[in-house]
């Protein structure tokens, strides 16, 4: 059998809304990747456990509250701590321009904003797991 | 250090690295399990199943969180979580939602919880939930949960693998009877009725007793083939289980925890039940018998698909349709390398 792309899909921070976090899991599904879903207010603590247990290839983070730049490199850290260097990290959200690049820096994979299609996610995640 | 040995040793990762080869069906994983295999035996396997959103993972959550944080005077155990969710038919993936329930676990180096998606199997598991059970079982946890996929049947599957099996009805799902299917009763040592707070959870109970009432023992032991063995009358049992375990019913409500206590009570006593019976040994017996009858069916399938060409299958395919050969000829000439 070839292996099964594994993301988990995590909704750090304390905002109240998983929508956009629901429909990229399902796109995902429909692409044929297993994906965990995690639930709301999943501190990056969780996270990184949460990706370590189910041995995932990419984290997608859904973070609406602003506290991207404080919570995406702290999973990226703790991710790299439990020795899972190798997991791609995609956030989607509202990112403002100037700080894509300094997450970009940092590690994380892929940003993508409102309206961003499913499909470009989809690709995107096959292209940098080739 | 080899992998094995980081797993005994209680690495996480490689726990984590070597269940996902196990799942794609690797040598490496296959060679995990057969030198893991010797180091099993030990851990409480404790199986929940029941039809989709009746609360299996948040009574799972609770569960496990009890056996975590007993009562005083009570040793905490390791727990090891397994829960699948169905795969998409079409895609062939999955959306695991069960942690989203397990929130209270997080951070407890004492917990391991791992979503499987069920990979096209029917039945309520995954074709490598036992593998994936075997490994946590050596790696020391000492109690081990595993979910089903909420599919509303009689899952047989999980009676088979688990040493304690627990069945949630929930009040409301079209309810009393007709709800609750037929079968049930024969894999269930313990039948929970959850979401206690709701209304109409008197009349789940009632009904579930009822078909308790008409189902009196006997049973037991979900089989393969072979036909349901008797039970030998065994001594030294506690009240009311001199003619085999009757499951008790418990009204639960796992959001908050009402009932939790009593179910782990239960799950106690089955346990201490199976090994004064003696029907430890003979589950361990039919489910290392099943185990191993799986695996011989899945590679004789597997060898037999690698002696056939595509062409072959296809071209007997067309004759049958074409009526020119019957349905046990196509079989013979397939089994036969595409002579007849
Ligand atoms: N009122 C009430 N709601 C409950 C109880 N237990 C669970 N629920 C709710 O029922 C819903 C489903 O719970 P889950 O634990 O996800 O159920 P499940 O059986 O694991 O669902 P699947 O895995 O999808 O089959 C959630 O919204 C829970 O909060 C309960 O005792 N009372
Ligand atoms: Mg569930």
């Amino acid at each position: 059998m070839q292996d099964k792309i594994r993301v988990l899909i995590a909704k750090p921070g304390l905002d109240g809304h998983d929508r956009g976090a629901k429909v990229v899991a399902r796109a995902l599904r429909d692409a044929g990747m297993e994906v965990i879903y995690t639930g709301l207010r999943q501190t990056p603590e969780m996270i990184a456990e949460a990706a370590l247990q189910e041995d995932v290839d990419v984290v997608g983070l859904s973070i609406l509250s602003g506290a991207h730049m404080a919570l995406a490199p702290r999973v990226l850290e703790l991710l790299e701590a439990n020795g899972q260097e190798d997991v791609q990290v995609f956030l989607g959200g509202i990112i403002p321009d100037e700080d894509i690049p300094k997450l970009q820096k940092l590690g994380v994979g892929g940003i993508y904003g409102p309206g961003t299609s499913t499909q470009d996610i989809v690709k995107d995640i096959r292209e940098v797991l080739q | 250090m080899s992998v094995i040995e980081d797993i005994l040793a209680g690495d996480r990762l490689a726990l984590a690295r070597t269940l996902s080869e196990i799942e794609n069906d690797t040598p490496e994983g296959q060679r995990a399990l057969d030198e893991l295999f010797p180091h099993t035996g030990q851990a409480r396997l404790i199986g929940v199943t029941g039809a989709p959103g009746t609360g299996k993972s948040t009574l799972v959550n609770r569960l496990a969180y009890l056996y975590r944080h007993p009562p005083a005077g009570v040793e905490s155990k390791s727990v090891g979580i397994v829960a699948v969710d169905p795969s998409s038919p079409f895609s062939g993936g999955a959306v695991l939602g069960d942690r989203v329930r397990m929130r209270d676990l997080a951070g407890d180096p004492g917990v391991f919880v791992r979503s499987m998606a069920s990979r096209g199997s029917l039945g309520g598991l995954a074709r490598t939930t036992s593998d994936l059970v075997q490994v946590l079982d050596a790696a020391g946890y000492e109690i081990i949960i595993i979910e089903t996929v909420g599919a509303g049947q009689a899952e047989v599957d999980i009676a088979r693998l688990a040493h304690t099996t627990i069945v949630i009805e929930a009040p409301g799902l079209g309810d009393d009877i007709q709800a609750i299917k037929a079968g049930i009763l024969e894999i269930a040592d313990i039948l929970v009725v959850n979401k206690a707070d709701r209304l109409g959870a008197e009349n789940t109970t009632r009904a579930l007793r009822g078909m308790l009432e008409l189902a009196k023992p006997g049973k037991r032991f979900p089989q393969h083939h072979a036909p349901v063995m008797a039970l030998r009358p065994p001594p030294d049992l506690g009240e009311g289980e001199e003619n085999g375990w009757e499951p008790p019913i418990v009204q639960t409500v796992a959001t908050t925890g009402t009932g939790i206590s009593q179910l782990e009570e239960e799950i106690a006593r089955h346990q201490k039940y199976l090994h004064k019976s003696g029907d430890l040994i003979h589950k361990e017996k039919i489910r290392l018998k099943t185990k191993m009858d799986d695996l011989l069916q899945y590679s004789l399938v597997s060898r037999w698909r690698e002696s056939i060409t595509r062409e072959i299958y296809k071209t007997t395919l067309d004759k049958l349709v074409a009526r020119k050969i019957s349905p046990q000829e196509a079989v013979r000439v397939l089994m036969n390398g595409g002579n007849l």
